[in-house]
Protein backbone atom coordinates (compact mmCIF):
# COMPACT_ATOMS: atom_id res chain seq x y z
CA UNK A 1 0.00 0.00 0.00
CA UNK A 2 1.54 3.26 -1.10
CA UNK A 3 2.49 5.61 1.70
CA UNK A 4 1.45 9.22 1.58
CA UNK A 5 4.43 11.42 0.81
CA UNK A 6 4.56 13.02 4.25
CA UNK A 7 4.15 9.68 6.01
CA UNK A 8 1.60 11.25 8.36
CA UNK A 9 -1.62 9.96 6.85
CA UNK A 10 -2.88 6.71 5.46
CA UNK A 11 -3.80 6.50 1.79
CA UNK A 12 -7.19 7.64 0.62
CA UNK A 13 -9.23 4.59 -0.40
CA UNK A 14 -11.59 5.23 -3.27
CA UNK A 15 -13.06 2.96 -5.91
CA UNK A 16 -10.73 0.09 -5.16
CA UNK A 17 -7.52 2.10 -5.24
CA UNK A 18 -5.32 3.83 -2.69
CA UNK A 19 -4.49 7.45 -3.45
CA UNK A 20 -1.92 9.82 -1.97
CA UNK A 21 -3.82 12.99 -2.69
CA UNK A 22 -7.12 13.89 -1.04
CA UNK A 23 -7.75 16.67 -3.51
CA UNK A 24 -9.67 15.98 -6.72
CA UNK A 25 -9.67 18.81 -9.24
CA UNK A 26 -11.80 19.67 -12.23
CA UNK A 27 -10.44 20.57 -15.65
CA UNK A 28 -13.02 23.20 -16.54
CA UNK A 29 -12.98 26.98 -16.87
CA UNK A 30 -9.25 27.61 -17.00
CA UNK A 31 -7.89 30.53 -18.95
CA UNK A 32 -6.06 28.13 -21.25
CA UNK A 33 -4.64 24.60 -21.24
CA UNK A 34 -1.21 25.77 -20.08
CA UNK A 35 -2.74 27.27 -16.97
CA UNK A 36 -4.86 24.18 -16.44
CA UNK A 37 -1.85 21.88 -16.55
CA UNK A 38 0.25 24.08 -14.28
CA UNK A 39 -2.63 24.24 -11.80
CA UNK A 40 -3.28 20.50 -11.86
CA UNK A 41 0.41 19.89 -11.31
CA UNK A 42 0.55 22.35 -8.39
CA UNK A 43 -2.54 20.84 -6.80
CA UNK A 44 -0.97 17.40 -6.49
CA UNK A 45 -4.23 15.89 -7.70
CA UNK A 46 -4.14 12.37 -9.08
CA UNK A 47 -7.79 12.27 -10.14
CA UNK A 48 -9.29 14.93 -12.39
CA UNK A 49 -12.87 15.35 -13.54
CA UNK A 50 -13.92 15.97 -17.13
CA UNK A 51 -17.23 16.56 -18.88
CA UNK A 52 -18.74 14.66 -21.81
CA UNK A 53 -19.85 16.85 -24.69
CA UNK A 54 -20.72 16.66 -28.37
CA UNK A 55 -17.76 16.55 -30.68
CA UNK A 56 -17.42 19.70 -32.79
CA UNK A 57 -17.78 18.49 -36.32
CA UNK A 58 -15.71 21.18 -37.96
CA UNK A 59 -12.14 20.44 -38.93
CA UNK A 60 -9.65 20.76 -36.05
CA UNK A 61 -10.75 24.19 -34.87
CA UNK A 62 -9.44 25.08 -31.46
CA UNK A 63 -7.59 22.74 -29.18
CA UNK A 64 -9.19 19.77 -27.50
CA UNK A 65 -8.74 18.67 -23.91
CA UNK A 66 -7.40 15.23 -24.73
CA UNK A 67 -4.62 16.76 -26.81
CA UNK A 68 -3.45 18.62 -23.74
CA UNK A 69 -4.21 16.49 -20.69
CA UNK A 70 -1.70 13.84 -19.70
CA UNK A 71 -3.98 10.82 -19.54
CA UNK A 72 -1.12 8.61 -18.34
CA UNK A 73 -0.47 10.81 -15.34
CA UNK A 74 -4.03 11.60 -14.33
CA UNK A 75 -6.87 9.20 -13.68
CA UNK A 76 -9.91 10.66 -15.37
CA UNK A 77 -13.33 10.82 -13.73
CA UNK A 78 -16.05 11.72 -16.24
CA UNK A 79 -19.01 13.67 -14.88
CA UNK A 80 -22.62 13.88 -16.01
CA UNK A 81 -22.73 17.67 -15.65
CA UNK A 82 -25.48 19.30 -17.64
CA UNK A 83 -27.90 16.42 -17.20
CA UNK A 84 -31.30 17.25 -15.77
CA UNK A 85 -32.83 13.82 -15.69
CA UNK A 86 -31.77 10.29 -14.86
CA UNK A 87 -32.05 9.02 -18.43
CA UNK A 88 -29.62 11.59 -19.78
CA UNK A 89 -27.22 11.05 -16.89
CA UNK A 90 -27.18 7.32 -17.59
CA UNK A 91 -26.54 7.93 -21.30
CA UNK A 92 -23.70 10.33 -20.54
CA UNK A 93 -22.15 7.99 -17.98
CA UNK A 94 -22.12 5.19 -20.55
CA UNK A 95 -20.57 7.44 -23.17
CA UNK A 96 -17.96 8.55 -20.64
CA UNK A 97 -17.12 4.92 -19.92
CA UNK A 98 -16.68 4.22 -23.62
CA UNK A 99 -14.31 7.19 -23.91
CA UNK A 100 -12.19 6.07 -20.95
CA UNK A 101 -12.00 2.69 -22.62
CA UNK A 102 -10.88 4.20 -25.92
CA UNK A 103 -8.10 6.22 -24.32
CA UNK A 104 -7.17 3.31 -22.07
CA UNK A 105 -7.13 5.51 -18.99
CA UNK A 106 -6.71 4.00 -15.53
CA UNK A 107 -10.18 5.27 -14.62
CA UNK A 108 -12.46 2.35 -15.28
CA UNK A 109 -16.20 2.13 -14.99
CA UNK A 110 -16.57 5.10 -12.76
CA UNK A 111 -18.54 8.29 -12.99
CA UNK A 112 -19.24 11.42 -11.05
CA UNK A 113 -23.01 11.40 -11.17
CA UNK A 114 -24.74 14.76 -11.32
CA UNK A 115 -28.43 15.08 -12.03
CA UNK A 116 -29.28 18.73 -11.72
CA UNK A 117 -32.52 20.24 -10.53
CA UNK A 118 -32.24 23.68 -12.08
CA UNK A 119 -29.80 25.85 -13.99
CA UNK A 120 -29.62 28.76 -11.60
CA UNK A 121 -28.80 26.92 -8.41
CA UNK A 122 -27.28 23.79 -9.98
CA UNK A 123 -28.62 21.97 -6.98
CA UNK A 124 -28.90 18.23 -7.47
CA UNK A 125 -32.28 16.69 -8.17
CA UNK A 126 -32.39 14.06 -5.43
CA UNK A 127 -35.01 11.90 -7.12
CA UNK A 128 -33.22 11.81 -10.45
CA UNK A 129 -29.87 11.23 -8.77
CA UNK A 130 -31.16 8.24 -6.82
CA UNK A 131 -32.82 6.77 -9.90
CA UNK A 132 -29.70 7.19 -12.04
CA UNK A 133 -27.49 5.84 -9.26
CA UNK A 134 -29.52 2.63 -9.07
CA UNK A 135 -29.43 2.13 -12.84
CA UNK A 136 -25.70 2.80 -13.10
CA UNK A 137 -24.82 0.56 -10.15
CA UNK A 138 -26.74 -2.26 -11.85
CA UNK A 139 -24.80 -1.50 -15.02
CA UNK A 140 -21.51 -2.11 -13.23
CA UNK A 141 -20.48 1.49 -12.60
CA UNK A 142 -18.70 2.79 -9.54
CA UNK A 143 -20.90 5.78 -8.89
CA UNK A 144 -19.59 8.84 -7.06
CA UNK A 145 -22.78 10.74 -6.31
CA UNK A 146 -22.87 14.50 -6.18
CA UNK A 147 -25.56 15.26 -3.63
CA UNK A 148 -26.98 17.96 -1.42
CA UNK A 149 -25.99 18.01 2.25
CA UNK A 150 -29.18 16.21 3.26
CA UNK A 151 -28.17 13.27 5.45
CA UNK A 152 -31.21 11.17 4.59
CA UNK A 153 -30.48 11.47 0.88
CA UNK A 154 -26.87 10.55 1.55
CA UNK A 155 -27.97 7.36 3.28
CA UNK A 156 -30.33 6.50 0.42
CA UNK A 157 -27.53 6.93 -2.11
CA UNK A 158 -25.12 4.78 -0.14
CA UNK A 159 -27.80 2.11 0.28
CA UNK A 160 -28.39 2.25 -3.47
CA UNK A 161 -24.78 1.18 -3.96
CA UNK A 162 -22.94 4.47 -4.47
CA UNK A 163 -19.17 4.04 -4.24
CA UNK A 164 -18.96 7.47 -2.65
CA UNK A 165 -21.39 10.15 -1.61
CA UNK A 166 -20.20 13.66 -2.35
CA UNK A 167 -22.20 16.29 -0.48
CA UNK A 168 -21.98 19.88 -1.61
CA UNK A 169 -20.56 22.48 0.75
CA UNK A 170 -22.55 25.12 -1.12
CA UNK A 171 -23.74 25.57 -4.73
CA UNK A 172 -21.32 24.78 -7.54
CA UNK A 173 -18.98 27.67 -8.22
CA UNK A 174 -20.50 29.80 -5.48
CA UNK A 175 -17.36 29.97 -3.36
CA UNK A 176 -19.33 30.02 -0.11
CA UNK A 177 -17.46 27.13 1.46
CA UNK A 178 -19.16 24.66 3.77
CA UNK A 179 -22.39 26.37 4.74
CA UNK A 180 -23.85 23.60 6.85
CA UNK A 181 -21.05 21.85 8.76
CA UNK A 182 -23.45 20.04 11.05
CA UNK A 183 -25.13 18.39 8.09
CA UNK A 184 -21.73 17.21 6.83
CA UNK A 185 -20.89 15.93 10.32
CA UNK A 186 -24.13 13.95 10.43
CA UNK A 187 -23.54 12.57 6.95
CA UNK A 188 -20.06 11.43 7.98
CA UNK A 189 -21.43 9.76 11.09
CA UNK A 190 -24.28 7.98 9.32
CA UNK A 191 -22.30 6.82 6.29
CA UNK A 192 -19.25 5.69 8.23
CA UNK A 193 -21.11 3.90 10.99
CA UNK A 194 -19.68 0.38 10.90
CA UNK A 195 -17.90 1.29 7.67
CA UNK A 196 -15.17 3.77 8.60
CA UNK A 197 -13.42 3.81 5.24
CA UNK A 198 -16.55 4.60 3.21
CA UNK A 199 -15.47 7.66 1.24
CA UNK A 200 -17.32 10.93 1.75
CA UNK A 201 -16.01 13.71 -0.46
CA UNK A 202 -17.06 17.33 -0.07
CA UNK A 203 -17.74 18.49 -3.60
CA UNK A 204 -18.84 22.00 -4.69
CA UNK A 205 -18.76 25.45 -3.28
CA UNK A 206 -15.20 25.58 -1.98
CA UNK A 207 -13.83 29.09 -2.43
CA UNK A 208 -10.50 29.37 -0.67
CA UNK A 209 -7.90 27.32 1.20
CA UNK A 210 -9.55 27.65 4.58
CA UNK A 211 -12.72 26.13 3.11
CA UNK A 212 -10.98 22.94 2.09
CA UNK A 213 -9.13 22.78 5.39
CA UNK A 214 -12.43 23.19 7.19
CA UNK A 215 -14.07 20.43 5.18
CA UNK A 216 -11.18 18.08 5.94
CA UNK A 217 -11.28 18.98 9.64
CA UNK A 218 -14.89 17.86 9.76
CA UNK A 219 -13.61 14.44 8.79
CA UNK A 220 -14.23 14.35 5.04
CA UNK A 221 -12.04 11.89 3.16
CA UNK A 222 -11.36 14.27 0.29
CA UNK A 223 -12.47 17.48 -1.36
CA UNK A 224 -13.38 18.05 -5.00
CA UNK A 225 -13.16 21.50 -6.53
CA UNK A 226 -12.86 23.26 -9.84
CA UNK A 227 -13.92 26.93 -9.82
CA UNK A 228 -12.02 27.78 -6.65
CA UNK A 229 -8.78 27.10 -8.50
CA UNK A 230 -9.68 27.84 -12.11
CA UNK A 231 -11.25 31.22 -11.38
CA UNK A 232 -8.89 32.39 -8.67
CA UNK A 233 -6.95 35.46 -9.70
CA UNK A 234 -3.85 33.33 -9.78
CA UNK A 235 -5.00 29.79 -10.50
CA UNK A 236 -1.62 28.13 -10.10
CA UNK A 237 -0.96 29.83 -6.79
CA UNK A 238 -4.41 28.86 -5.56
CA UNK A 239 -3.77 25.27 -6.60
CA UNK A 240 -0.69 25.27 -4.33
CA UNK A 241 -2.82 26.77 -1.56
CA UNK A 242 -5.51 24.14 -1.97
CA UNK A 243 -2.98 21.32 -1.88
CA UNK A 244 -1.61 22.60 1.42
CA UNK A 245 -5.04 23.53 2.79
CA UNK A 246 -6.41 20.07 2.14
CA UNK A 247 -3.38 18.46 3.72
CA UNK A 248 -3.41 20.84 6.69
CA UNK A 249 -7.07 20.09 7.35
CA UNK A 250 -6.51 16.37 7.12
CA UNK A 251 -3.50 16.33 9.44
CA UNK A 252 -5.27 18.62 11.88
CA UNK A 253 -8.23 16.25 11.91
CA UNK A 254 -5.97 13.25 12.54
CA UNK A 255 -3.95 15.09 15.18
CA UNK A 256 -6.98 15.75 17.36
CA UNK A 257 -7.51 19.39 18.16
CA UNK A 258 -7.76 20.95 21.59
CA UNK A 259 -11.29 21.59 22.82
CA UNK A 260 -12.86 25.01 22.71
CA UNK A 261 -13.19 26.41 26.22
CA UNK A 262 -14.80 29.51 27.62
CA UNK A 263 -11.88 30.35 29.87
CA UNK A 264 -8.13 30.39 29.42
CA UNK A 265 -5.55 27.77 30.31
CA UNK A 266 -2.07 29.23 30.61
CA UNK A 267 0.65 27.87 28.38
CA UNK A 268 3.44 28.87 30.76
CA UNK A 269 3.65 27.42 34.30
CA UNK A 270 2.38 29.38 37.31
CA UNK A 271 5.09 27.96 39.53
CA UNK A 272 8.12 30.21 39.99
CA UNK A 273 6.55 33.37 38.62
CA UNK A 274 8.57 36.40 39.64
CA UNK A 275 6.36 39.10 41.12
CA UNK A 276 2.79 39.45 42.16
CA UNK A 277 -0.09 37.26 40.89
CA UNK A 278 -3.45 38.90 41.58
CA UNK A 279 -5.88 36.92 43.73
CA UNK A 280 -3.19 34.80 45.49
CA UNK B 1 -27.00 9.05 -49.79
CA UNK B 2 -29.10 8.86 -46.63
CA UNK B 3 -30.28 11.41 -44.16
CA UNK B 4 -29.29 10.85 -40.56
CA UNK B 5 -29.02 13.05 -37.51
CA UNK B 6 -25.72 13.84 -35.83
CA UNK B 7 -25.57 15.84 -32.61
CA UNK B 8 -29.02 17.24 -33.14
CA UNK B 9 -28.57 18.28 -36.78
CA UNK B 10 -29.62 16.61 -40.01
CA UNK B 11 -26.79 15.32 -42.11
CA UNK B 12 -26.45 13.51 -45.42
CA UNK B 13 -24.05 10.58 -45.37
CA UNK B 14 -22.78 7.91 -47.71
CA UNK B 15 -21.32 5.88 -44.88
CA UNK B 16 -22.17 2.19 -44.80
CA UNK B 17 -20.86 1.67 -41.27
CA UNK B 18 -20.18 3.71 -38.18
CA UNK B 19 -16.47 3.43 -38.95
CA UNK B 20 -17.11 4.91 -42.39
CA UNK B 21 -19.16 7.70 -40.85
CA UNK B 22 -16.31 8.69 -38.53
CA UNK B 23 -13.98 8.66 -41.52
CA UNK B 24 -16.37 10.89 -43.47
CA UNK B 25 -16.31 13.37 -40.60
CA UNK B 26 -12.50 13.26 -40.26
CA UNK B 27 -12.86 11.76 -36.78
CA UNK B 28 -11.16 8.44 -37.48
CA UNK B 29 -8.41 7.77 -34.94
CA UNK B 30 -9.70 10.39 -32.48
CA UNK B 31 -11.31 9.34 -29.22
CA UNK B 32 -15.01 9.71 -29.98
CA UNK B 33 -17.84 7.84 -28.27
CA UNK B 34 -20.73 6.93 -30.53
CA UNK B 35 -24.36 6.61 -29.50
CA UNK B 36 -26.69 5.29 -32.21
CA UNK B 37 -30.41 5.49 -31.56
CA UNK B 38 -29.85 5.74 -27.83
CA UNK B 39 -27.32 2.92 -27.51
CA UNK B 40 -23.56 3.20 -27.13
CA UNK B 41 -21.72 1.52 -30.01
CA UNK B 42 -18.38 0.35 -28.61
CA UNK B 43 -15.34 1.04 -30.77
CA UNK B 44 -14.78 -2.65 -31.53
CA UNK B 45 -18.21 -2.69 -33.22
CA UNK B 46 -17.75 0.43 -35.33
CA UNK B 47 -16.88 -1.46 -38.50
CA UNK B 48 -19.79 -3.90 -38.28
CA UNK B 49 -22.49 -1.43 -37.18
CA UNK B 50 -24.51 -0.13 -40.12
CA UNK B 51 -25.61 3.44 -40.71
CA UNK B 52 -29.27 3.50 -41.77
CA UNK B 53 -31.46 6.34 -42.95
CA UNK B 54 -33.14 8.02 -40.02
CA UNK B 55 -30.47 6.95 -37.52
CA UNK B 56 -29.89 9.41 -34.70
CA UNK B 57 -26.26 9.71 -33.64
CA UNK B 58 -24.50 11.43 -30.81
CA UNK B 59 -20.74 11.73 -31.25
CA UNK B 60 -19.11 12.86 -28.04
CA UNK B 61 -15.72 13.54 -26.55
CA UNK B 62 -14.24 14.65 -23.23
CA UNK B 63 -13.91 18.35 -22.45
CA UNK B 64 -12.88 20.33 -19.40
CA UNK B 65 -15.37 20.20 -16.56
CA UNK B 66 -15.74 20.07 -12.78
Amino acid sequence: MQKNPNGLDSPFLLAGRAWSSRLIVGTGKYKDYETMNAALDASGAEVVTVAVRRERLVDAQGRSLLDHLDTRRYTILPNTAGCFDAADAVRVARLGRELLDQIDNAGKDWVKLEVLGDKKTLLPDPVGTLEACRTLVKDGFKVLCYSSDDPIMAVRLKDAGATSVMPAGSPIGSGQGVLNPNAIRIILELLKSGDPTYPVIVDAGVGTASDTAFAMELGADAVLMNSAIAHAQNAVQMAHAMKHGTLAGRLSYLAGRIPRKLYATASSPWEGVVGYIPGE
Amino acid sequence: MKTIQINGKFHDSQAASVADLLGELHLAGKPVAVERNGEVVPKRQHAQTPVSAGDVFELVTLVGGG
